[in-house]
């Protein structure tokens, strides 16, 4: 508590609590705003933020269901959100996996090991992947076309190859568990392998398990970058089914066909629980952003 | 761990040659399918893919024998990953940036002659109408031409029979033909089917009513050229534009992938349907990347000072609606905005309207097209700086603040005297890595405007909110007219100015490795 208090401190800070309330107001907006979009009936209509005729429409086709109105029309769901929604967490979950368990391992390489080369490639690969992969989206369709004509499942217009593809995205990655394997002692391990346990034992039983959250936080960080990938999903996947949501949810929006209604209500159940898994975890994320990889 | 320590040296050697075993046999079935994978690749001529993966084989190879190379093991599938996925990619970009590879020259050149020599053309001159009969053994085609009416045996057209001689007859077959209605349904059989004459003609449907006789469209001469049958005209190869051309300058589609050299890029420079655009897209992505950056950091660093005061309650509370536009994922608030941005319907133009009777059109006045992006973007952006900021502030001394406040300085002071330069130094780099992915943030423009309004008198897809990588992309992915290598030659400029940017940024960090 500061020793000086100017005599108009009360005044500051109540200023202060409008300024915040007013402004998270403004922020909050948008997503009461899509919320209270997703209850009203129509696909045009527009109203107040508490909606005058609150109507279970676009929820009914965002979870798949068809919907029959008052006028005994019956609406067919548009797309399949649940299925887009499947599709996201499928492709993510797999790659999050991969990439934590590649990354890992290079990582500790990186950390522990002495070999020819180690800074020049550790260098060059944070460089790389400042590049943005849409640039080289030519390269990679390409690319999936050729391998897809022997190796089918990695082909385009399959999750196999946004998985694949997503992998390239590493390098951020090894940096953050480098950097958290750089501050675990390391006479831990070297006790280990006096006393007879091999490189991969003293990483599997010592190392590992002292490393569990930063593990977690590469695999929410991870599970969410890919989860939000859009260009590459939406160069490579073509069909309805294959989609992930970051390419699905955009078809509600076309100029022609303009299902505001049922975008809301398709945005609000599928952004939902990521944007809680986000808020559950945020601390972590904040730590892991600033503890490992790149420091001031 | 336990069961290993205490195993018997017996049980020991067996599990040692166990795995042994597994490792060279997965190893070797690795390197068989890799094998299989790069002698396809070569069959269909694609070297480029098959020098690629043969380099990523042997590396393995040699990383997975060598004990000498134990630590590389660990690194190699990472390694790999990113050589396959991302710096493969760029230097086959940079590569196709010397080439004229779009939509008009897709193919190699033996595939355009095959599907140029593959082509064939109806003559008029002999065509006949037909009719369809349906008879226990089959489908029988009476055809009537202008000498004589012919006729085939029983065809199985929906068991997929496709060719069948035909026969002339004085008289129509038995029965009533089938009506148009039937035909239509047949469409698909009836389109792939040859009915080849006694003198060897070979007759295919010309139209709904038709059958005519089709000729190859092309011939080829010794030394490459191509002879119209149709219309007698000859094309060369040439092999500087990658089409066939005419003496008369005619060219024929498709064309072929040939190396242009430094085409490309001297059409960014020189010519000015292209120049004009991309320059003005270059300064607006600049624009946008610093004023992102400007307006994140100072609303984050507004926001993340107050948090910080002591006077302040409920700072969970505040700090939790804050940080709710990072949690959101990107592609569901841009769409968000996208709705409520929309000139007639959207929400903001009806709170707009209420308030002050205006109703401005955001998506196709481009100055306000870039308001509006720059707005969702520092909604998007400012949370990130919020957290970092946060973070930056708790490390600086408070008796700092104590020793300015004895002088009498207000709070704006405080902040431009002892916050900004004591975080300015260590904020450098995030700023930097902030610019260059703002620099490169294509997501927001393709769910926002997609580039639009457009560019006047622009002859490349270029909008006036369009970024250097959106404008790339529509180079390259819009349906009109995909032109692959003018969209690599752009993407290879945009490779140098990242490349730049992320060393600045290398040394900035001061990263020791």
């Amino acid at each position: 508590m500061a020793m000086v208090q100017p005599r108009s401190t009360k005044y500051r800070v109540l200023a202060s609590h409008l300024g915040l309330l007013a402004f998270i107001a403004i922020v909050l907006f948008p997503l009461l705003m899509v919320i209270s979009i997703s209850f009203r009936s129509g696909n045009f209509a527009s109203g107040s933020l508490l909606p005058e005729n609150p109507s279970l429409e676009h929820w009914y086709l965002a979870l798949g269901l068809p919907y029959t109105g008052e006028d005994g029309v019956t609406t067919q769901p548009p797309f399949p959100v649940l299925l887009w929604l499947w599709n996201s967490i499928k492709v993510a979950v797999v790659s999050s996996v991969l990439i934590l368990a590649l990354s890992t391992t290079s990582a500790y390489a990186f950390a522990r090991m002495r070999f020819a080369g180690k800074g020049a490639v550790l260098k060059s690969m944070l460089i790389f992947q400042m590049f943005p992969p849409v640039l080289s989206l030519v390269a990679l369709y390409a690319l999936f076309d050729q391998i897809g004509n022997h190796v089918s499942w990695l082909g385009l217009n399959t999750h196999g190859a946004v998985i694949v593809a997503s992998l390239g995205g590493m390098a951020l990655h090894i940096w953050t568990i480098k950097g958290y394997f750089d501050s675990i002692d390391r006479s831990l391990e070297e006790a280990a392998i006096v006393d007879g346990a091999t490189t991969w034992q003293a990483f599997r039983y010592i190392l590992l398990p002292l490393s569990v959250p930063i593990l977690v936080v590469v695999f929410i960080l991870a599970f969410i970058m890919t989860i939000m990938e859009y260009p590459m999903a939406s160069v490579l996947l073509v069909d309805t089914d294959k989609l992930t949501l970051a390419v699905g949810a955009q078809q509600y929006l076309y100029e022609q066909n303009y299902l505001w209604g049922d975008f809301a209500a398709a945005a609000v159940l599928s952004g939902l629980p990521i944007t809680l898994i986000f808020l559950y975890c945020q601390k972590w994320i904040v730590g892991g952003l600033t503890a490992g990889g790149v420091k001031g | 761990m336990i069961t290993e320590t205490l195993s018997t040296p017996r049980f020991e050697s067996r599990h040692f040659m166990f795995r042994q075993l597994l490792k060279w046999g997965a190893l070797a079935a690795l390197v068989g399918m890799a094998l299989y994978l790069i002698l396809a690749l070569y069959a269909q001529r694609e070297f480029v893919f098959a020098m690629l993966f043969l380099v990523l084989t042997a590396a393995a190879v040699v990383v997975f024998i060598h004990k000498r190379l134990y630590a590389h093991r660990y690194i190699f599938p990472a390694i790999a990953g990113m050589g396959l996925f991302v710096i493969f990619p760029l230097l086959y970009t940079i590569g196709i940036g010397f080439t004229n590879y779009s939509a008009s020259n897709l193919l190699s050149f033996e595939q355009v002659q095959d599907n140029l020599l593959g082509r064939t053309y109806q003559s008029e001159a002999v065509r006949y109408g037909y009719q369809l009969y349906r008879t226990d053994a089959g489908y029988v085609v009476y055809l009537e031409g202008e000498h004589q009416n012919l006729t085939s045996a029983p065809l199985e057209l929906e068991q997929g029979e496709t060719s069948a001689p035909v026969l002339p007859v004085s008289g129509q077959p038995q029965g009533e033909p089938l009506g148009i209605r039937d035909i239509i349904q047949l469409r698909d059989q009836l389109s792939r089917l040859t009915l080849i004459t006694e003198d060897g003609r070979e007759l295919s449907q010309a139209s709904l009513r038709s059958f005519a006789a089709i000729h190859p469209q092309f011939s080829q001469h010794d030394n490459g050229s191509l002879t119209d049958n149709q219309t007698g005209t000859t094309y060369f190869p040439d092999h500087e534009t990658g089409f066939y051309r005419s003496a008369d300058g005619d060219t024929l589609a498709p064309g072929w992938t040939v190396n242009i050299g430094w085409d490309n890029y001297l059409k960014v420079v020189s010519d000015p349907t292209i120049r004009g655009p991309f320059f003005q897209i270059f300064v607006w992505t600049l624009a946008f990347a610093v004023a992102t950056v400007v307006f994140t950091l100072a609303l984050g660093l507004v926001l993340a000072n107050l948090l910080q005061w002591e006077q302040i309650r409920g700072k969970g509370f505040y700090r939790t609606m804050l940080i709710l536009p990072y949690a959101v994922p990107a592609f569901i608030s841009i769409l968000v905005f996208k709705g409520l941005f929309n000139q007639n319907f959207g929400e903001i133009n009806l709170v707009l309207e209420g308030l002050f009777g205006l109703r401005p059109d955001w998506f196709s006045d481009p100055a306000l097209a870039r308001t509006m992006i720059l707005i969702v973007n520092t909604w998007l952006g400012y949370p990130y700086m919020m957290l970092l900021c946060m973070g930056l502030l708790q490390a600086i001394p408070r008796d700092l603040y104590e020793a300015s406040a004895m002088d009498g300085a207000g709070p704006i002071s405080n902040l431009f005297n002892i916050t900004l330069p004591l975080i300015i130094k260590p904020l450098m780099p995030l700023l930097i890595a902030s610019f260059a992915f703002n620099f490169n943030n294509f997501v927001l423009i393709a769910l926002l405007t997609g580039g639009a309004p457009d560019i006047i008198g622009a002859s490349t897809p270029a909008g006036t909110t369009d970024l250097l990588v959106s404008y790339t992309y529509r180079i390259a992915f819009q349906d009109s007219g995909q032109n692959f290598g003018l969209a690599a030659a752009i993407a290879t400029a945009i490779f140098l100015v990242v490349g730049a940017l992320s060393l600045v940024n290398l040394k900035l960090s001061k990263i020791k490795v």
